[in-house]
């Protein structure tokens, strides 16, 4: 392996995040390392998306502060995290399902385009010269993903797998450094769950994209990740490389249940 | 002149030199077509054969090619041509125990292959393979942790140029050597058959007879160096190193290689190509995407499409092979020409298409006049590896549906004894790679190669190919009996999936039937008929009424065929079972195992030729999670009327 796990980019201390009586998070504290998969598993309501939510902004933590980059601050805006480069893709797909795929994947460019309206509407200068250049970058992203099959094809008529890699693919678009994803793998047969491990392993190699994932398929965790953290009823319970995850008591417990 | 242009890099260095900025190669990447002219190329292949060389490549050296339809790799070929190698190219899809015994088989020590996953297959298959030291890929992506132990070999194709370039620096005069030291009788290519009898054999061609195969086939034509073709063919297969290579060498045209496997329609449609080659199952799903489509549309639109192709049918190909036909029609096809055909053919991506040919398997008499009622210049080739798939062609205005065509120009074509079609010219193989038994037998005292098929020359002097030499049989009257024939005649038939004919030592033919389950199964739905499985479908005297008019249909047909008027069905029956590779009565490739079908089913041949009107059957089935269980039926025996044979015998 060439890639070599730099220093802690992203570090988030006693998190806690409660929805009126239903605490979601509890004192949750982990970091995440440049250049690593970073993978948060726990079984249904333990939390897991909403940790997602924080990182980027879209929930506000009543306790905790984030780390990013250098920088503490008691919560993330969602706008501010995207122009920090923190791109994600969300557990039930959201696309543009009537727009085509080129569309939707350039629409991960936004924050990069810098020509205003009035130049965008008419097409001329600086919106033309930007649109050539997002264009070609988008079609990496197409080549990078295989998916120059659907370039013109709505959303809405791909099936379910496609339509995962195409929000991958506007994630990427975005040229973030770190890549959350919430499950980009659910639904997905044997398969089409390859080539997605596959991408995410080629995207984290090849870009040196920063990501954190959730997944349920135990073998997917294990498989590709770097480090593990476990919640459980928004707490965490376990927290290590996937060696130490699989041996740990706690863990064991939380999946299969235990005997009271 | 033509001595000079005797091998492959020099009709590349040619071309660079008369033509160096016409487009030689096109590749759609990142969305967008890129274009290498024949200068380009040249200076490529240059760097290529160089780099080659510089890695201990030598005269009479194999280079192993893996992958789709990309420049580089076609470049390779001629790198690899240049400086007296033999490329070999072989099928990107097969798994890596697969290529163990082809890599071993050619000594391939080097490997120019596309991309990680070819790579890949080759580390795999390296522990097993001696010879094979270096593997250069052409698409970096996901190499980036391939060195060190374990890796050695492995570099970029990048890697490859540079040091090519490096050695072309040191030594100048090289390459130019090189080059004038290739003679047309060198072995240009080994092509791997596809062993569907035994194992893989090489194939070994020279350039002469690959010149002489494409130089022939372009006149024939009139190909020129302003035609474009799509290659999408996998490089391994004969078809497309003539289409593809060959003919690109000899006539100077453009070679474009699509996207990528998926995208190979809209490529099409991009490029609109003027020369076209795909087997019938592609020309098959097209026409089928077409129909779906008009199913769906308006009712207006449905009513002009039938009206315009039902036009198209009576008098579209006379008009292609410019025969007479009245005035009315002509203006009724110039209509529908504007409205249906033309629109048609530019959605197909065959707007241009000078010619398209098919070959590779039987295709059916409805789909290939279907292509050239709408305008589209289809015709079928015949031939095969050993013969640089050049043997006939169907001229223009003489194209028949049920023959191959004439023999092509510098080829001989013969009748053996035993009905095969024998062969002889410059086009025929060198040799069989390490095999000269092999060699021996193929090729008869007189220097014809023995096809292995059976055919008849016709009135016409076009050849018609009946069957597999060995499938042939005779009927106990003395008549020709070919089995695959008669099937293939029956399958055309949408509603008729499978067929298996006997006849061999027997007085008359007889036939089992496989309905297709979705074909009568969508008529049976359309005129409100129940039914509860594929059994009880196959049974139901409506069904069977369907496929006695079929049979009956072929009956007319062999009946008009001179020879085959003794091979009609007289008898035939519905089975209640699909014929099934699980159950053993067919193979993986779907063809019918005769032998197995004939035991496991004695007792309906028997009832097909004793006489009796249904007979009771009970055979065993495999479910596809591996359970058997048992099916029995009571099947009806039909007779099937058959024209008498004496009339159209004194009428012919």
């Amino acid at each position: 392996m060439t890639r070599v796990i730099g220093d802690v980019i992203l570090k988030l201390e006693n998190i806690s995040l409660a929805f009126g009586g239903v605490k979601a998070l509890a004192d949750i504290s982990f970091d995440v390392r440049e250049h690593e998969v970073r993978a948060i598993i726990g079984p249904n309501g333990a939390g897991k998306s909403s940790m997602l939510n924080v990182i980027n902004g879209v929930y506000r933590p009543q306790q905790g502060t984030i780390t990013f980059r250098g920088r503490e601050r008691r919560d993330m805006n969602t706008h501010d995290a995207a122009a920090q480069g923190i791109a994600r893709t969300f557990q039930n797909i959201a696309l543009f399902k009537g727009m085509s795929v080129l569309d939707n994947i350039m629409t991960g460019r936004t924050l990069k385009m810098k020509a205003t309206f009035l130049e965008q509407a008419i097409w001329i200068g600086r919106a033309r010269r930007e649109e050539l250049e997002h264009r070609a970058r988008v079609e990496e992203i197409i080549d990078f993903l295989e998916i120059q099959h659907i370039r013109k094809t709505p959303v809405g008529r791909l099936p379910y797998g496609l339509q995962k890699r195409v929000e991958l693919a506007r994630a990427l678009a975005a040229e973030p450094s770190l890549l959350l994803l919430d499950e980009p793998m659910a639904g997905m047969n044997v398969e089409e769950k390859q080539d997605m491990c596959r991408f995410v392993l080629d995207v984290n190699e090849q870009y040196g994209t920063t990501i954190v994932l959730i997944e349920h398929d135990m073998g997917v965790v294990m498989d590709i990740s770097d480090r593990v953290v476990v919640l459980d009823y928004g707490r965490k319970i376990g927290d290590g490389v996937p060696d130490a995850i699989r041996a740990s008591r706690a863990v064991i417990d939380a999946y299969l249940g235990v005997a009271h | 002149m033509a001595e000079a242009l005797e091998t492959f890099p020099r009709r590349m260095l040619h071309h660079a030199s008369v033509r160096p900025r016409h487009p030689a190669t096109r590749e759609k990447d990142l969305g967008i077509w890129q274009s290498w002219s024949w200068s380009e190329v040249a200076h490529e292949v240059r760097a290529m054969a160089c780099g080659l060389a510089s890695l201990g490549f030598r005269r009479g050296d194999h280079l192993a090619i893996i992958g789709d339809n990309r420049p580089r790799l076609y470049w390779a070929m001629v790198a690899a041509q240049c400086v007296g190698g033999v490329p070999v190219p072989m099928y990107q899809d097969a798994p890596a125990n697969e290529f163990v015994y082809v890599l071993n088989d050619a000594r391939i020590a080097y490997a120019l292959v596309e991309d990680q996953e070819q790579v890949d297959k080759m580390l795999e298959a390296r522990p097993q393979v001696g010879t094979l030291a270096h593997v250069i890929y052409d698409d970096g992506r996901g190499m980036r942790n391939y060195e060190g132990a374990g890796y050695e070999g492995v570099q970029s194709y990048d890697a490859l140029v540079a040091a090519g370039r490096e050695f072309d620096r040191a030594n100048p005069g090289f390459f130019d050597a090189e080059v004038a030291k290739g003679r047309g009788s060198d072995v240009s290519i080994m092509l791997y058959t596809s062993g569907t009898t035994g194992k893989p054999k090489g194939v070994r061609q020279s350039h002469l007879a690959f010149i002489t195969a494409a130089e022939g086939g372009a006149s024939f034509d009139a190909l020129t160096a302003n035609d474009s073709v799509l290659s999408y063919l996998p490089m391994a297969w004969v078809g497309d190193h003539l289409f593809s290579f060959a003919q690109w060498l000899v006539t100077g045209f453009t070679i474009n290689c699509p996207e990528s496997a998926e995208t190979v329609m809209t490529d099409l449609r991009e490029i609109g190509p003027t020369y076209y080659f795909a087997p019938p199952r592609i020309f098959e799903n097209l026409r089928t995407q077409v129909m779906i489509r008009m199913e769906d549309a308006s009712a207006v639109k449905r009513a002009v499409f039938r009206w315009a192709i039902e036009v198209a049918r009576r008098c579209g190909a006379d008009l292609l092979d410019g025969r007479p036909v009245p005035l009315v029609e002509r203006l009724r096809y110039a209509i529908g020409d504007l409205v249906v055909y033309g629109p048609l053919r530019n959605v197909l991506g065959m707007s241009r298409i000078r010619v398209a040919y098919t070959a590779g398997a039987a295709i059916g008499p409805d789909l290939f006049r279907f292509y050239r009622s709408i305008g589209i210049n289809m015709k079928q080739l015949y031939g095969s590896t050993e013969t640089c798939a050049y043997c006939c062609l169907q001229p223009d205005g003489d194209v028949k549906l049920d023959t191959v065509g004439i023999p092509a120009p510098h080829v001989e074509v013969k009748i053996g004894d035993n009905g095969e079609v024998l062969v002889r010219g410059p086009m025929l193989l060198t040799e069989y790679y390490n095999r000269p038994e092999a060699t021996a037998e193929s090729i008869d005292p007189d220097g014809f190669f023995r096809t292995g098929d059976a055919g008849l020359f016709d009135a016409d002097g076009q050849l018609r190919i009946i069957d597999r030499a060995k499938d042939v049989g005779r009927l106990s009257g003395g008549a020709m009996f070919a089995p695959n024939y008669i099937e293939n005649k029956l399958k055309f038939y949408p509603h008729i999936k499978e067929a298996v004919a006997f006849g061999h030592d027997r007085d008359r033919v007889c036939a089992f039937v496989n309905i297709d389950l979705g074909s009568v199964g969508n008529w049976a739905e359309r005129r409100g008929l129940a039914y509860s499985g594929y059994a009880d479908l196959a049974a139901k005297p409506e069904v069977i009424e369907l496929v006695r008019q079929c049979v009956e249909e072929v009956n007319a047909e062999l009946a008009a065929e001179p020879g085959l008027a003794a091979s009609q069905i007289h008898r035939f029956l519905v089975l209640h079972k699909e014929l099934d590779p699980d159950d053993d009565e067919l193979t993986r490739t779907r063809k019918v195992r005769r032998g197995f079908v004939a035991e496991k089913y004695a007792a309906l041949i028997d009832a097909l030729y004793g006489g009796a009107r249904t007979q009771h059957i009970r055979t065993q089935v495999r479910f596809e999670d591996g359970r058997a269980g048992m099916v029995e039926a009571d099947i009806r025996i039909e007779d099937a009327r058959t024209v008498a044979v004496d009339a159209v015998r004194k009428a012919a």
